[in-house]
């Protein structure tokens, strides 16, 4: 292995002490490190208290670990402030929180809101809830065959009515990387705000949401190495503060009369009701762990996996690669098809050989439609996979028109 | 469950070259089915005459399983009245929840070839499709 390229501590995962399928399915849920098991049973089994309420010392520790989650992500991120960090469920719940909040409030039916047609459901079924609601009109941002959006096509969609832009950073079908600069810098010559789906880069590329000037960004915990039932919502300040809180209930006010309420500051004013501390505390561990093992460390990794097997399933006779032909332009995503197998042939042939993807439409039946294709397999991986993994993946697929009955 | 004896002869020879993928131009009635789990569909024509079901085919997109399942049913309830196929697409089901005896497995021909799927949760769908299918169009009689 090149010299560049760092080995996985696979002993960290205790998952692969009695896995014995190669795992390639990380774009639907990373594996988790051990730090971050510990680290949630630690809350339970020392911390344990209702955050943010309690007086006494057990309280206070709770809420210190879970304010100390909040400012790790916040840096994680490069974050302005740990205000502009809320957590909520998950990537789906956050951008939830942005259409209701922010799209209820402000859209009009003579606005635009612009969505990718590469989005997954969870960052564009919200959108047509807000357009159908408001009244304002949706137009849906074209990619090109490799997944790829032209200038012409980014200025065709943002016009000076357009008031938000909802895009992937990573496609979770193709891998390819949204051009954000210039799809953020046309939306702001407008006057637009920016929604950023980073569930499927914040995990495996450096993000910096100040340089990007994103407006909001929201990430899952559970695909980078945390906890599920964690999901975060970075929002600007400025935006945050001026939008109503999503959900109203305890652990979100000032003070409550019969008549009202003077709602909490940021970001409480958006975590409504008892809030998941252990899986935040968790979420910290899975940073600390990025940080230990260094994120470029992790992308070279990635990359190198990416192109191995990138080159391997390019080379198999009547396997098609869905996106980029640059194995950079995939972020550790490769869907495929095999000419005359169904997908879920694919998927039941590489389990029955000890692997494990993912096939279907990969909530992303838009992008799909688009492409012309009707469901697909993916393969996708992270930096603790190994060649050995994608071996056995590249043999397994070597060998299913075969075993399907093709000559 | 092994997909290397899963996808048996009988499974593979009805997806690859399949006798009632085709059009029915002289259908009497037809019924839309969908898999919601991943989309696939299928779509049912039946030439039903004095009760009988007297040909069928299907259309659509779906794996191997919900392909051949759908031309292995086709095959099985052509020349059969319809209340002898509801009660044989009620006894698919039954074989698929595991339920069915030697003999009633037996009685579905090569649809028994299925029987495995019992065992595997994730693809239970796509095996019934076809027969759920049928079942909404005898209904709808």
């Amino acid at each position: 292995m090149s010299e560049n390229i760092i080995d996985p501590r696979r002993e960290d995962f205790p998952i692969f002490e009695c896995l014995g399928a190669a795992y390639l399915d990380s774009a639907a849920t990373s594996q988790k490190p051990r730090c971050v098991i510990d680290a949630e049973r630690d809350f339970y089994e020392k911390l344990n208290s209702n955050p943010l309420r309690g007086f006494y010392p057990l309280s206070l520790a709770a809420t210190e670990a879970y304010e100390n989650a909040r400012k790790a992500v916040c840096r994680f991120i490069g974050a302005q402030s740990p205000k502009e960090i809320v957590f909520t469920n998950n990537a789906t719940s956050a951008i939830n929180l942005v259409a209701y909040s922010y799209g209820l409030e402000n859209l009009t039916p003579c606005d635009r809101i612009v969505v990718s047609i590469a989005e997954h459901h969870s960052n564009m079924l919200p959108w047509q809830m807000v357009a159908s609601k408001t009244g304002a009109e949706l137009v849906y941002m074209k990619c090109g065959e490799h997944g790829e959006f032209s200038d012409e096509e980014i200025e065709r969609c943002i016009t000076p009515n357009t008031k938000l832009v909802a895009i992937a950073a990573v496609s979770n079908v193709t891998g390819a990387h949204a051009p954000l600069e210039k799809i953020i810098s046309a939306a702001h010559s407008v006057g637009a705000v920016v929604m950023v789906d980073g569930a499927q880069s914040v995990p495996h590329l450096k993000t910096d949401v100040q340089s990007l000037d994103a407006d909001f960004l929201a990430f899952s915990a559970h695909k980078m190495l945390g906890p599920m039932g964690v999901g975060v919502l970075y929002g600007k300040r400025r935006l945050l503060e001026e939008m109503p809180p999503f959900l109203t209930g305890g652990e979100m006010i000032e003070s409550v009369t019969v008549k009202g309420a003077v709602y909490a500051e940021l970001p409480h004013k958006f975590e409504a009701g008892t809030v998941n501390a252990a899986g935040a505390a968790a979420l910290k561990a899975a940073i600390d762990y990025y940080d230990g093992v260094g994120i470029d460390n992790m992308e070279r990794r990635e990359l190198f996996l990416t192109k191995y097997a990138f080159d391997g399933l390019s080379a198999i006779p009547g396997v098609h690669i869905i996106g980029s032909d640059d194995h950079k332009n995939h972020t550790g995503i490769l869907s495929f098809t095999v000419d005359g197998v169904h997908p879920h042939d694919i998927s039941e042939i590489l389990s029955s050989d000890g692997v494990c993807i993912r096939a279907g439409h990969h909530c992303a039946q838009p992008l799909l439609a688009h492409l012309g294709v009707h469901a697909s397999a993916r393969a996708s991986l992270m930096y603790y996979n190994t060649t050995q993994e994608i071996d056995r993946f590249l043999e397994s697929v070597s060998s299913i028109r075969r075993r399907m009955g093709y000559r | 469950m092994d997909s290397k004896s899963f996808y048996n002869e009988v499974l593979l020879d009805h997806n690859m070259n399949p006798m009632h993928k085709s059009s029915l131009p002289d259908a009497t009635c037809r019924m839309d089915g969908v898999n919601p789990s991943c989309g696939d569909s299928l779509t049912l024509h039946l030439k039903i005459e004095d009760g009988i079901i007297k040909d069928g085919s299907f259309s659509g997109i779906g794996c191997a399983i919900s392909q051949a399942s759908a031309d292995i049913m086709l095959e099985l309830i052509t020349g059969k009245s319809l209340d002898e196929a509801k009660r044989l697409s009620e006894l698919f089901l039954k074989m698929i929840q595991g339920d069915a005896t030697d003999d009633e497995i037996d009685e579905l021909d090569e649809a028994g070839a299925l029987r495995d799927i019992s065992h595997m949760p994730a693809r239970v769908k796509c095996a019934v499709l076809a027969w759920r299918t049928l079942n909404e169009l005898i209904s709808a009689q």
